[in-house]
Formats: structure tokens, sequence, C-alpha cells
């Protein structure tokens, strides 16, 4: 059979410049004056266009500070996206050793001529950022400066990257066979990659994508060098390097590694701070790193991380570079190879720790299918533009650039700002399978479905996460049927078709321990989860309102918006929201629902329509597990009795409670056993001052202040209504 | 001329009576003796001496500005660039040294640079249409007073458009097609700090506002009469308040009116074999007085420093009456400087009507130079290592790549086969032998000073520093070029304006460890403001690294695009400037090195003195001008 996903003959490549694009007057005055290549011409032209685009937005922006997003509803729902391509097809026609050896010239920024990465670290060693901290801690703790300087040639080394055509080479090739194994397809927008190409000669250019799986790392890579473009540096985490000669190897193919944390060593910080600024401000390789900080186990993005990302953008603020772009990159799997360690690990079976060895045993899957890999690299964004307007640069003024500087708090507010924007970026151009919706509609009706039932479901479902601008790889011809069987076949591990019925693979429940019993069925539910969680972040604001409606029980918009913004706040960490925007996203969950007509709005008033009930119980059911899965964790801690409590001692608290309750047959909600739904929950009540956290020597201590979360469960079972937040001109 | 020359005689003075004066100072210092001069020092100026006796040294530029100065351009009416029948560029006019040649290049530079055709031209109005001015209102109690103190001054309509302005791009746009909204009612001509006195008590009494004029040069919106003003508007011309009024050779110090403009100063004190040093590109037709109320940086502060260095005592006729300290030191500890209140001042406080400044023997030996570098950062970068030694010459600057090119198409034509070989072979040599990129190379332009046998030496410490940096010695003609380039240079945006282009200069200072981002960036964000802006052609965006200091430089940038296509040039000119001064700005550059903030750049001194800063100026305001006689709104 096949592969039930293939599209048709495929669309005609666009043309390059589209219609409606204010002309340059073709003759290209503006054509660089050193004479470059019709490409670097093309790449002005375009990248003209572009701006003016760009600036109109910004002129928008910049009016309003934080009160107008940088992300807008309108974007979202009208865009349109580009078109993919495979590029395993190539590999699968022709020679992979060709490929591997074929000859690599990439296009470079402003014609820089790359730069060894011995050079780079004797630049970084070198520097004056460098030169002074060392000198200060050999003030400080009376040493030579020469034994510091020591201990910073050694972090470098073990920091830096070695990047060697050979070894990339060595990828492409075995990459190449691994990803033909592996995957049906890896579809890639080109046009992205095409606009990548024009901005890495523009300005330093920093890749995020998003991070659900370890062929991420790679990934990219791969791409780049497929499109003859240069290769990024990527920054990964120093546990690599407990893999023998596989970290060697990434090293060799351009990663570069960081400590978990080292806020406290600052010699460690100014080292690699100026390690990736170098890199950046020279600009000969684009810098890839992961906003959420690590791989998502629940194909959630994850909140982000704001440390590297402030390191990359103050080169900018010091202007010490013209621009940086911000390229956010949706990388999607059909089937994400860890699904089952995640689930595992959710459920506390602790990680395998990165070894080659494990890698080697993991080799089996080889001969699994997972199905297709959609990369859309997203716009390119211009940090100049992002921050016109915003940022007072004045305290960058006052102190010589190379002395280390604590962010102002507008530059901090700014930093979390572009964090929450380019994830949400990803989070928009994120490919949805129809699995995905399969999974969605199955978790809601377990144990069994009928087969016809949940095609039409499906189908039903297909429409409304279009009309939430949800990007489903769906192609027009091909028949619901077998996209929902495809979507079967290829996740046979989780769910089969047995006798019409569709029901959950959970083989070997019936015998053995109600424990076990548990254990299976929860790993199956988290797995199956993993998929419906991708469709989270684009119904999060109107399954908010619905969710919302249902809480209040009354129809005054006020008092739906306090619960809105109550549960926004309380699912702050478990979803991802433009800060400072609740009534923002108040407001797009309401025109999103209005668009559906599930519900209607007046001037006070918000009311389901009858029609509209469908999907109001829909959206709230979908979100149900995370109301009933944080009220377990809420009053779990409600019974906590003891003083203070570290995270170690929480989780499998927490989790013993949820399988007592689940063994008991008290609850239903499996997914609360998920760890990282436990550490999203404790994280809101921090925010939300329910519980305090405490720095200790060894990690933090919470303790809980239970009037506070009696207060929140309350508002959860609807026995007091929310406090009146601060409901600004609705 | 005959209208001149009565007016002159109404003001009761006369030329006769300025050339004893001269030749009384001359056949002093022929005399020698150290006695005389001190005598000179204490005789009282003529015109203190009542009776009406003296009267202004006979300048070079004349009352009637618009006999010898363009009307609506840059400098003399006499020295413009045309392009002549054979279609090839040329500069008009003795008074330069590019005077009567053609330049075989420059038409396919600009052509090539800005996308520029001599089809398209543009034509302002040959002359002043006296209808459009708006006409002059003054109270006739106030001209009867003013008739009284025998003060010459008129209400003719060009007399009145001529001080309505500076050379701001906007200024003299209006002045080819269009008129300003307000200009002066009345130009009054003082010729000595009495009058000046008088002036501003009659302002006082009928509650006028007055704005000072001197040469007239200003860039910065500065001399642009406030719309919404009133009152009756009298420009204060200086320029009749010229004279040396003594040279004071055992202190080197000389006390002159306020008026002098730059070229008659330094012309007058050689005669008495001293000179300032002071010169500002402007110097030709800037005032001393115009330099003190702008803060003024002259191209060879290395030797005699800047206005701030050069200025010894001040007195300045202001609403309070005169302020002004009570001995000729070099440097007092009496609380802040007050002259540091005068200088900067921008003509919001008063009228500065005489200034004693240093003088120094005029230099035995003067020789230019020139260095290529392989590309701007060594340029930079040898520019600062001549700064920390302390070792700049005279005058030092680097110009970019875009410059040097520019400057090469402003090559005249070459007198013979041998001169042109020679500069093949150069070419050669740099291109070639040495490797440098002719796109990506650029000169420092050298200046030396002094005794003959120490320029030598110094000569040699420099070219050795800029060997270290890859620079190569390029010539004493191409440095002499460069210099002579500076004076006109301002010709060519009347030039440009003809075929559609646009352009102005502005400044900055920064400190070293910036100068090259600040550069890039805000070369960058020019280019990239014309794009989004929908200007056709990429523009000309250029610098030049024109000062060097211990902590610092200061940065010129050319800016100038071809405007065709777009419908509102000046505006869009506008916002492309105000964008390439915010970047200057977040580059950690000042709002300006000399230039001075006059209208144009008021919006950003809250930013860059902070409110409380801002707050002390306007308090001395306050007390000083309560009325605000001194309306011209600048700075504040």
């Amino acid at each position: 059979m096949a592969p039930p996903t293939a599209r048709g003959p495929r669309p005609p490549a666009r043309p390059p410049q589209r219609a409606g694009q204010p002309g340059r007057g073709g003759v290209g005055p503006w054509a660089p004056q050193r004479g470059g290549r019709a490409a670097e011409r093309g790449a002005a032209r375009r990248g003209g266009a572009r701006r003016a685009m760009a600036a109109a937005a910004t002129t928008a922006a910049g009016r309003a500070r934080r009160g107008t997003p940088m992300f807008s509803q309108k974007e979202l729902t009208s865009k349109k996206r580009d078109e993919f391509e495979d590029i395993l097809e190539e590999r699968r026609l022709s020679s992979d050793l060709r490929y591997a050896m074929k000859c690599y010239t990439p296009v470079i920024y402003k014609g820089l001529s790359p730069c060894k990465p011995n050079a780079i670290k004797s630049v970084v060693l070198q520097s004056e950022q460098v030169q002074y901290v060392i000198k200060q801690l050999a003030k400080e703790m009376g040493e030579s400066p020469d034994i510091i300087q020591e201990e910073a040639v050694e972090i470098l080394d073990e920091m830096g990257h070695s990047m060697q055509l050979g070894t990339v080479r060595f990828f492409a090739f075995t990459l190449s066979k691994i990803f033909k194994q592996l995957f049906q397809r890896v579809c890639v927008n080109e046009e992205g990659m095409q606009r990548l190409q024009h901005a890495i000669q523009e300005h330093p250019v920093v890749l995020l994508p998003s991070h659900r799986s370890y062929v991420d790392f790679l990934m990219l890579s791969y791409l780049l060098y497929t499109y003859d473009l240069a290769l990024p540096v990527i920054a990964a985490g120093i546990d690599f390097l407990g893999m023998k000669i596989v970290g060697e190897l990434l090293r060799r193919a351009g990663a570069f590694f960081m400590r978990r944390s080292f806020g406290g060593n600052r010699l460690y910080w100014a080292v690699f701070a100026e390690y990736v600024k170098t890199m950046l401000r020279n600009g000969y390789a684009p810098i890839e790193f992961f906003l959420e900080g690590t791989r998502s186990r629940t194909a959630k993005t994850l909140t982000p991380k704001f440390g590297l990302l402030s390191i990359v953008m103050e080169p900018f603020f010091k202007r010490e570079v013209f621009d940086t772009y911000l390229v956010p990159i949706s990388i999607s799997y059909e089937r994400i190879l860890e699904e089952s360690l995640y689930a595992y690990e959710l459920l506390g079976v602790p990680k395998p720790k990165e070894s080659t060895s494990g890698l080697l045993k993991a080799r089996r899957i080889l001969s699994d299918n997972f199905g297709t890999i959609h990369i859309y690299v997203g716009q390119p964004v211009s940090l100049r533009t992002l921050a016109s307007g915003r940022i007072n640069l004045c305290p960058y003024n006052l102190v010589p650039r190379h002395l280390p500087q604590k962010p102002t708090e507008d530059i901090q507010e700014f930093v979390s700002d572009v964090a929450y924007k380019m994830e949400l970026l990803q989070i928009e151009n994120m490919v949805l399978s129809p699995w995905v919706l399969v999974a969605a509609v199955l978790l809601q009706n377990l144990p069994a479905m009928d087969f016809e039932l949940l095609i039409e479901k499906t189908v039903w479902l297909k429409g409304l996460t279009q009309t939430f601008g949800g990007f489903i790889e769906w192609p027009d011809n091909l028949c619901a049927k077998k996209a929902v069987m495809s979507g079967l076949t290829l996740h046979s591990n989780i769910a089969r078709l047995i006798n019409g019925h569709v029901v959950l693979n959970d083989k070997g429940v019936e015998d053995g321990a109600v424990g076990e019993i548990v254990f299976k069925r929860a790993l199956v539910i988290l797995m199956c989860s993993t998929y419906r969680n991708q469709l989270l972040n684009v119904f999060v604001r109107p399954s908010l309102v619905a969710l919302a409606l249902q809480m209040t029980r009354s129809f005054r918009k006020e008092e739906v918006y306090s619960s809105f913004s109550f549960l926004r706040d309380v699912f702050s960490d478990e979803f991802i929201f433009f800060p400072g925007i609740s009534l923002k996203d108040f407001e797009e969950g309401c025109f999103l629902l209005t668009k559906c007509d599930a519900i209607q709005t007046t001037q006070q008033e918000i009311y389901p329509t009858d029609k509209g009930s469908v999907v109001v119980s829909f959206l709230s059911a979908m979100f149900r597990p995370f109301v009933e899965g944080y009220q377990l964790i809420f009053r779990y801690l409600s019974k906590e009795t003891k003083e203070a409590f570290t995270e170690k001692q929480f989780i499998p608290g927490v989790r013993n409670y949820v399988f007592q309750l689940l063994e008991k047959g008290t609850t239903q909600c499996y997914e609360a056993l998920s760890s990282d739904m436990q550490k999203n929950a404790l994280a809101a009540l921090v925010q939300l001052g329910a519980v305090k956290k405490k720095k200790m020597s060894n990690g933090f201590s919470y303790s809980v202040n239970q009037e506070a979360i009696h207060k929140i469960l309350d508002v959860f079972d609807a026995r007091t209504p929310v406090q009146k937040p601060v409901a600004a001109r609705l | 001329m005959a209208a001149a020359a009565e007016e002159a005689a109404g003001s009761g003075g006369g030329s006769p009576a300025s050339a004893r004066r001269r030749l009384r100072i001359i056949s002093g210092h022929l005399r020698g003796s150290p006695r005389a001069a001190g005598q000179e020092a204490l005789s009282p100026s003529p015109c203190k001496a009542q009776g009406g006796s003296a009267g202004p040294a006979a300048g070079s530029i004349p009352k009637k500005r618009q006999e010898i100065l363009k009307w609506n351009g840059w400098g003399y009416n006499d020295s413009k660039f045309i392009f002549n029948k054979k279609g090839q560029a040329e500069f008009t006019g003795k008074r330069y040294r590019l005077g009567g040649m053609v330049l075989p290049t420059f038409k396919e530079w600009i052509e090539r640079t800005f996308g520029a055709s001599l089809e398209h031209k543009t034509t302002s109005r040959a002359s002043l249409n006296v209808n459009d001015v708006p006409p002059s209102i003054v109270n006739e109690e106030f001209l009867q007073d003013l008739r009284a103190t025998k003060i010459s001054y008129s209400q003719d309509a060009e007399d009145r458009v001529f001080r309505a302005h500076g050379h701001c791009l906007h200024e003299i746009f209006v002045l080819r097609e269009g008129m300003f909204k307000r200009i002066p009612d009345i130009v009054v001509w003082p010729v000595c700090h009495e009058d000046v006195v008088k002036i501003v008590e009659l302002a006082c009494k009928h509650n006028l506002c007055i704005i000072p004029f001197g040469g007239g040069t200003s860039v910065s919106s500065a001399l642009e009469c406030p719309e919404e003003e009133k009152r009756t508007i009298v420009s204060l011309d200086t320029s009749q308040m010229n004279r040396i009024l003594w040279i004071d050779e055992k202190n080197l110090t000389a006390c002159v009116e306020a008026g002098i403009i730059g070229q008659d100063l330094e012309k007058q004190l050689s005669e008495s074999g001293f000179c300032t040093g002071h010169e500002p590109d402007s110097m030709e037709f800037s005032s001393l007085g115009g330099w003190v109320a702008t803060r003024a940086s002259g191209m060879k502060k290395n030797i005699y420093g800047n206005i701030e260095d050069l200025v010894i005592h001040i007195k300045m006729v202001t609403p309070r009456g005169i302020v002004e300290k009570n001995c000729q030191v070099p440097r007092m500890s009496t609380g802040p400087d007050i002259h540091h209140f005068i200088m900067g001042s921008e003509g919001i406080l008063g009228v500065v009507t005489e200034v004693t400044i240093k003088i120094r023997p005029l230099p035995e030996y003067q020789k230019y130079g020139s260095v290529v570098f392989p590309n701007f950062e060594r340029g930079v970068a040898c520019l600062r290592e001549v700064a920390k030694q302390r070792c700049a010459p005279a005058s030092i600057r680097l110009v970019d790549n875009a410059q040097f090119q520019f400057g090469h198409a402003l090559k005249p034509q070459v007198a013979s086969i041998f001169t042109s070989f020679l500069d093949g072979l150069k070419k050669f040599y740099i291109t070639k032998f040495k490797g440098f990129d002719p796109n990506v190379l650029c000169v420092a332009t050298l200046l030396f000073e002094g005794d003959r046998e120490k320029v030598l030496q110094h000569e040699k410490q420099v070219y050795d520093i800029a060997t270290k940096f890859g620079g190569l010695a390029a010539g004493e003609d191409n440095g002499q070029r460069g210099y002579m380039l500076t004076f006109v240079i301002a010709y060519l945006r009347d030039l440009g304006l003809d075929y559609y282009v646009i352009g102005e200069s502005f400044e900055t200072s920064v400190p070293w460890d910036r100068v090259l981002d600040l550069c890039r960036n805000v070369k960058e964000r020019i280019v990239r403001e014309c794009k989004e802006k929908g200007v056709q052609f990429a523009p000309f965006s250029t610098c030049r690294v024109t000062q060097t200091y211990d902590a610092g430089a200061c940065v010129y940038f050319y800016f100038a695009f071809n405007y065709r296509g777009i419908s509102d040039p000046i505006h869009v000119y506008e916002e492309i400037e105000r964008a390439a001064r915010e970047e200057i700005l977040a580059n950690g550059g000042s709002l300006s090195h000399h230039h001075g903030v006059g209208k144009l750049r008021k919006r950003w001194m809250k930013e860059s003195i902070s409110d409380v800063g801002l707050g002390m100026l306007r308090s001395v305001k306050e007390y000083v001008d309560p009325n605000n006689i001194f309306g011209n709104k600048n700075l504040l």
C-alpha cells in the first residue's frame, strides 16, 4: 500500500516574486555596489519587500509597548503557508555517497570567510570580556591570572565545537541511511529555506527550532547541508559528552556544549557568553539552540528559557551588530521516536543516561516506521524590528561594553516577550497530522469507539482545527477513512481496530495486578495524549473560554473573563501565553468561538448557541484532564502536612496519591500521573503565591500556604466565584 | 553698491576709518616695540568714544550679502559646479584651487552613484519673488527710537529673507521652491557693543523678539523664525561688528568684535604675524560670535583647540544686562564657568559682542600628507593609536571608501601625460602590488604645522604608526586636495538639487571603541530607511572620522539620494535623518559634536542631558531673559 498520506502531483513551484510585492523597478538600482551574484541581488529585492512589511508591523507595534502583543490573532487565521518538499525523495533515487561527497560551498555572511574553530577559541580567550573577568577573579581569590586563564582554556575546550567537513559528510551519509529507514518523508518548506539563505547573508542568524526529539539535533544541520547553506553551531547539553564517541562526533558536526546550570560560576558564564557572542558577531555560522531548553516529553511546547536568548540578543543591544535574525523553526513528527521512553519517564521510570551503548541498543527501532517529519522554517524575525521603540539603550552607553552588566528590567521583559513570541510562531507552524485529531477524539471516548463514528468526529474536528488556525497536513484528495486508517497503522502500538471498534492497545492489561494494570493503561494514555497535546496550543484560548463559561454558570462577560483569567494564570506553565495580554487572549478565544458559531456575544454577555454546545463541550472535555489533574494535585498539596518539601519528595508523593485514587477507581484522570503536569502545577502555585519557593543549598524547597490552596480549589469547584480581576474595558 | 555705500555712510563710518585703523595695527607691529603693543592694548575702542567716527572694517562679505553670496544656495555667486557644453563637470570662479577646472569623471560618478541623469533637471526659481515675502510688521514707535540711535537698519524683503534661514536642506529647498512662513521683520546692523546694548534695551522696551545673525551658516534650523512668533522679529546682524579691537602680544590674545568672519579674522591677524588657528569648514562665512554660540570646533583643534579652549573672555549683552568676567586669565575657579552658559547658548540668552581669543604666531611651515589603508577598520585603529600617543598632527581625517571614490571623481583633468602616467603607476602599486582592494581601501589626510624640523620629525612619527596598521603614504597632493574639497563640497549640494539629488551632512562624537560599530550601523540604517521609504536608488551614505581625542572621535556623515519618484522628498529626507540620529544615539554617539542643537535636534535634548540638566538650562534662560526677547526657540 502506498503511504496513504502521499500527495498527488506536486503543485508547481511558486514564482520567486509574488504578485503584489512592491517591485523595485526591474533594473535593480539597489543592486549591491560591490557587484555580487544574482542571488544576492534577489536577496536584496526580496529583503526590501519583507522589510517594508516588517516595518509596517513595527510601527503598529512600536506605538504601544506591552499593551499590544507582538503576536496578533489576525495573522493566526488568515495566514497562508508555504508548500512542502520531500528531501528524502531525492535520497531514495540517487547515491548517498555521492551526496555526502558533493561539492559543498555554502553562501556566507557578507562574504566573510569561515573561521577555524580554534581561531574562535583564541579570540574568545583574548577578548576584553573574558580577560576582564579573569582579572577580577584573580584579584578576588588572590590567585595568579594564569591559573584562572588555564581554567578558562579548559572550559573552552570542554565547550567548543570543532566542526569538520569530514564529520559533516560522515553524518550526511549515515543520516541519509538512517532517515530513509525511519521516516517515510522529511518535508521542508523550500520558500523558508530560500528566506533563510537570504537572511544568512544579511545579518547574523539564530535558528530556534522546537524540540521534540533527539532527531532535532542533527536534522537542521542535515537540512542546511542539503540546501548548501552554512551549517549551524548547536548548543547541546553537556550530558552528550557522557556518550563516548558520539559526543565527539557531535562536536565535530558543530555542537558546542553547555553545562546545565552555571549561574554561580562567573568564569564559566563569561567564557560561554563570549563564545556564543563571538560566533554570532562574526556571523560565519548560524547559531542554533532550543528555546525550550530540553526535549518536550509531552509534545506540548515548554515555557521558554531566557539565558541563551538574552546572550544572543546582547550584541544587538550593544550595537555590535546591526541586526540579528531570529528564525522560528517548527519540527513536527508524525510519530515521535522516543514516544514510549517519554511515557515511562513521565511516569517516573528514570530516563536512561545518554550513552553510546544505549544508542546502539536503540538501533532496533530502525525496523520501525515513524511516518513523516515536517520542518517549517518560519519567516526570519528581525530583532531590530522587534526592539524598535521598545527599549532604552542608555544603560549600555554608559558602561564599557566589555563589562558584564545585568540586564535592566525592561530588557529582561523584552527578552521574555521575544522568547514567547518565537515559541508562538513555532506553534503556529507546527504541522498536525490526521492522527493528532484521531488521538484527541479517541481520548474523549475511552475505552472503545465505533470506527465510523471516529472518522466522522475526526473530520468534524479537522474543520474546527482549521477554523482555529491549525496547520493540518491532510491532502485534499485523501479520503477520511484512509487518513484515519493510516494513522492507526502507524500508531498500532497505541490503538487498534478490532471488530469495527477502535480500542487502546493496552495488551496485557487484563491479567496482572491492579497496580500493573493502572500503570500500563497510564502508559498508553500518556502516549496517546502526546499526540492530542499537539492540538492544545491551537485550542487553548477558545477552550479556556468554554471552560470559563461552564465554570461561571453565568453569561456576564466580566465574570466569564474573570474565570478565563484565572484559568490562564493557573495554566500559565502548561500552555504558551504571551505575557500580560490576558484580555487579548480572551478576545481571541471569543472571536474563534464566534467564528465557528459556538457562542454569541453582545456588549455584556456571552452565551453558547444551541448548536454550539457540541463545540463547547468538546473543547472543555479536551482540557478536562488538565482541570481534573490540577485539582488532584492541588488536593494532594492541601493535605500536605510537612513544613517544607523538595521537588524530589513532591513528585513521588503526588504520584502515589493519584495512583491510589486510580486503583480505587475514584478518578479516571491518568494524566495526573505525568510528572510534567505535576511540575507545572507546582510552578503555577508558586506564581499564584499559594506555594512558597525557597532557594536552599541543594536546590529549592517548597512550603504550602493552605488557605490559598483551598481558595483556588474552591474556585475550581465553582464554590466561590473568581476574585474579580481588573476587568479592563471588555 | 551705491545703496551699500549709502547705508555705510548712514551708520556714520567708512572704509577710510577702518583702513586707517588697520594701518595702525600693522605699523604697530612693524615697529615691533612691546611697549607700543601694550599701549595698543590699553587704548579704548573708538566706538566707545561716541561721536560715531569709527565704523566697521571692510570685511569680505558686504552688508548686502546677496551681492556676492547666493541667495538660494551655498557660498559665492561666482563659484559653483556646472555641466559645460560638452557635458563635463566644471567648477566656476577663481576663488578656489578647483576653479575653472574640468572634472572629467565626475558626471559618470554622479550617474553611477545616484542613478541621476543630466536629462532630468529641476529648476529653481531664478530670483526671489518679493511679493511672496511676508510683509514687514514693525511698530512706528520702535522705528522712531531706532532711528534716534542712528543704527543702520533695513526692512527690505531680500535682506530679511537672507536672514531667515541657515543652510539646512529644507531651508534651501524652501528658498528654491517656496517661501518661509515667518521671516524677520527688520534687520539691524549694530557696529559696536554699545549699539547692541541699545538694541536690546529697545527690544525690551517694545517687547520685540531678537534673533542674532552672524554668518548664516547654521545647519540646525537655529535661524528659522518660530512661525508662531507674533511680536516683531528683529534680526540682529553682527556682521558690521568686525574689528580687531586690540592685540596683546605679551599674552598672545586678541580682543575681537564678535561679528568678524573667520577668513577676515585670520587675514587680519596674519598681517600682524598671528593666527587663531580656528578653522571650521565654514570659516569663509561663519563668525566668531557664531562659533561661541554653537561651541564650534576647528579642523586644526589638535594644535589650537576648540572654541572653548581658545576663548579667554566673552562679553555678552542680555536683557538682564551685560555678562562678563572681571579679568582675562587662563583659568579660574569661581564656581561653574559662566563661559559655559554662553558657549552653546545658540542665541537664546543674548548677543555675544566681544571675545578675547588666544592667538598664536603664524606657523613657519605647513605640510600636507595622506595615507592609504587597506580598509576602514585598520584606518580607525591607526587613528586611535595616533590619539593614544598624543601625536595627532594639526589635522588628521579618515574617509571611508565611498568618500575616497567620491574624492577621486572630483579629480581635475590631469595637465600632462607624465602626471597621468605617475597616477597610473601609483594606482598599480597600491592595488596590484600591495593588493589593496580599490573598493575597500580608505584614505587618511594629514596636515602638519609648526617648525620645519619638528614637522618633519612629527611626520615621520605619524607615518611610522600608519605603517604598523598597513598604511601606505600616498602623497602630499592627495592630502591637500582632500582639505580643499571640504570647502568645495558644500557647493555640491546645489548642483545635486538641480538633478533631483538631495543631501546633507551631520556629525557626532563617539568613544573610540564604538567608532566602527557606529559608522557601520548608521550607514546601514540610512540604506535601510531609504529602501523602506521608497527611495528608488540606493543612497550615497558615507562617513569620515574628522577629529581625534583622547577618549573618542568626531564622525561626520554625508548622506544623499536621488528623489525622483518621491512626492515629498524633504519629508522623506527628514525622516531618514531622524532615524540616522536615533541610530547614532543608540550606538553611544552624541547629539552633536559641533553643529549644535538648534530646533532640528531639540527633541533629543532631554534624553541627552537628562531632565534635571534641561531644567538647569531652563532656569538660566528664565533668569537672564524672562520675557523671551531672544525668542529663537533653540535648544530648550
